[in-house]
């Protein structure tokens, strides 16, 4: 029997196999029982021991997108025939829909503030970064540590000065506000992870540019940037990830009109009672943006990952 | 189409030092080959010509201007550089229309079209246009990277060693073609290589550049009949020139400490008796290994010759060199 340092035995593929799996088990298993639960009834949501096959109802999905009201049976009749599928369900459980909700508001906040601080923190990280690569900056090492230093302990930790600063400025309940809060979170650990990117890509490339009749900018733009799109791409997954998922900055900071959706969903629970499948269609409906965003750049990730493990 | 010229130029990198006061005129439209081992500083030399790098002392003009403060763009020169530096994302067609697309150069369509086809005809990857520059041989990368050198008519070409990974027939044909354009083009070559085949036959001027310092510039002729040392003499001639004991023959000037003998130094059928330890037939031309009085050498002999191994010749040495024990020419 030989052995070879590049093609794995079978055994090893087996037991390689079977972790990935056990892996994934654990983790879709919480996932594939929130969105089974967005599709139950309030009762099967609740039921004991729990149920696994049940009839499918979009009940949920009503409850999370509108308010309601409870009515008797004498003002349903009055209102007349239901006019859509979804007033049907809501009177089948002796409501009226009274209007929409605010998920889909802050859904909408979630996407500007998500994406918005992602946006602007990989515009200024990888200006950063090539900086930092490329350019002889005085106290180079100290302000690369500096900047990491300031994740160093858990951002909540300067909540109340931020707080303050954020009345103060008139940024408390902005748009504006959220995005630079979360921009500022997630810019060093982009600095950091996008200067090794950018360390990998031969400074020959940038340099033949330059020769070739390019600007040191037009050569950023032309030469590295495209090579760096895998690095970018996968930090990019990392900040939206934290910023779409961010919490206690957002019950802190935001009420009204910049509220995100991850303070909102557990808000559902008060509203009517403990409405558990309108809590899972809110959760199954936010995990979308970010599960498509990573699936487009699930190339650049699987590779950003490899790349970054291989640096000497 | 431009004179270059290095003054005093000196550049070190840390404790290293790359370039060590170097003064050099290179005449328009010539052919300068730069020739030296590796760390001799040859890349350094054509990084300091292309303004890649900046020189730590010293002074670079081209066509008399002093090019301290322009930038690579500026400078109007094509580089071709040592690990061939093509764009990745792009593919061969766009790495070839990257300089002339250039906001400097900014050249319409239809002659970009026409420049790119010719430098691909002449570099024979034509038919590779449309690959990705990443799915190439590293021969034909090589080739793009002097094609992206040659689509333009810069005033200075700088080649570092732009022919090394090539097979022995591309690398005849690209020496002939290279030569070709420049010379239509008028454009002065800065060129490196390990090569002396490429040094004698493309040079008009060779540069012997050791530990940072130039040893010696003139004509290959020059170099290979007066050298100024050992060291400039052995950049050339194949076989290499024999350094042996400057007495082992007598004769020997006053100081010397080695003779240096060349095939071409060495006259058989007179003489002293030397040994000849191996006949090495290439064809072309055979070489001889004698000993002779305990010492090797190198010599070239008739293609046809009779010699064979242990046999006995007759060698004098005719007008050699003679060094000192510095290894500078004495005589
Ligand atoms: N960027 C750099 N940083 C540090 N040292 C350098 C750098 N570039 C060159 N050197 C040093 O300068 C000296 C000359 O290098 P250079 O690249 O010019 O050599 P070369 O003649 O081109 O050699 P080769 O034939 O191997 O290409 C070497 O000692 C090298 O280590
Ligand atoms: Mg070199």
């Amino acid at each position: 029997m030989s052995f070879s340092v590049t093609e794995p035995t079978n055994g090893t593929k087996w037991f390689a196999g079977l972790l990935v799996v056990a892996y994934a088990i654990i983790t879709l298993v919480p996932l594939l029982w929130i969105i089974a639960t967005g599709f139950k009834s309030p009762t099967d949501s609740i039921a004991y021991p729990p149920v696994v096959v049940f009839e499918p109802t979009l009940e949920g999905y009503v409850n999370l997108f509108t308010d309601r009201t409870r009515a008797t049976d004498d003002m349903i009749e009055a209102a007349g025939p239901p006019e859509t599928w979804y007033d049907e369900i809501a009177r089948s459980r002796g409501t009226v829909i009274t209007g929409p909700s605010r998920y889909g508001e802050r859904f909408l906040n979630s996407v500007i503030i998500g994406f918005g601080s992602t946006f602007l923190c990989m515009v200024l990280g990888t200006a950063a970064a090539y900086a930092f690569s490329r350019f002889r900056v005085p106290l180079k090492d100290d302000l690369l540590f500096f900047i990491l230093s300031t994740r160093m302990m858990p951002p909540i930790a300067v909540s109340i000065p931020i707080f303050l600063m954020f009345r103060n400025l008139g940024l408390n309940d902005t748009h504006l506000g959220m995005i630079l809060l979360y921009t500022a979170v997630n810019l060093s650990l982009s600095v950091w992870l996008l200067k090794g990117f950018i360390d990998e890509i031969p400074m020959e490339y940038e340099e033949a540019a330059l020769i070739d009749g390019y600007t040191r900018f037009q050569a950023f733009y032309k030469v590295v940037l495209p090579q760096a799109a895998t690095g970018i791409a996968s930090t990019a997954i990392f900040c939206l990830i934290f910023a779409w998922n961010e919490y206690a900055f957002a019950v802190l900071l935001t009420s009204g009109t910049a509220q995100t959706a991850p303070p909102f969903i557990p808000n559902i629970i008060g509203v009517n009672g403990k409405d558990w499948p309108a809590v899972a269609a809110g959760a199954t409906i936010f995990l979308v943006p970010v599960m498509v965003f990573t699936v487009l750049l699930r190339k650049h990730l699987l590779r950003g990952i490899t790349f970054g493990a291989v640096r000497k | 189409m431009a004179e270059v010229s290095l003054t005093g130029v000196s550049k070190s990198f840390g404790e290293d030092i790359a370039l060590a006061d170097v003064s050099l005129t290179i005449p328009d439209g010539s052919f300068v080959v730069l020739l030296g081992p590796t760390g001799a500083g040859k890349t350094t030399t054509l990084r300091m010509v292309s303004g890649l790098d900046t020189p730590d002392a010293g002074r670079i003009e081209i066509a008399g201007r002093d090019m301290a403060a322009l930038t690579p763009a500026q400078r109007d020169v094509a580089m071709v550089f040592q690990q061939y530096s093509l764009y990745p994302h792009l593919s061969v067609r766009q790495n070839l229309e990257f300089p002339l697309k250039s906001p400097i150069l900014k050249t319409p369509q239809a002659q970009i079209d026409a420049k790119v086809g010719a430098v691909a005809e002449v570099l024979q990857i034509s038919h590779k246009l449309d690959n990705k520059a990443t799915a190439l041989s590293g021969g034909e990368m090589q080739r793009v990277s002097i094609g992206r050198a040659l689509v333009r008519d810069p005033q200075v070409y700088l080649m570092d060693e732009p022919l090394s990974s090539l097979d022995a027939k591309l690398r005849a044909d690209l020496r002939v073609e290279l030569k070709s354009i420049q010379a239509d083009s008028g454009a002065t070559m800065l060129y490196v290589t390990h090569d002396q085949i490429e040094a004698m036959t493309m040079a008009t001027h060779v540069g012997v550049l050791d530990e940072g310092r130039l040893i010696q510039f003139g004509t290959p002729r020059e170099i290979y009949e007066n050298p100024v040392s050992i060291y400039a003499a052995s950049r050339l001639g194949q076989p290499r020139m024999n350094v042996l004991p400057a007495d082992v023959f007598g004769g020997a000037p006053q100081g010397a400490a080695s003779i240096g003998l060349r095939p071409e130094h060495i006259q058989q059928g007179e003489g002293e008796d030397s040994l000849v330890k191996r006949v090495e037939r290439l064809g072309d031309q055979t070489r001889l290994h004698l000993v002779f009085k305990d010492h090797d050498l190198i010599t070239v002999t008739d293609a046809h010759t009779d010699l064979k191994d242990g046999d006995t010749v007759k060698i004098r040495p005719v007008s050699p060199h003679y060094f000192d024990a510095a290894g500078a020419r004495v005589a």
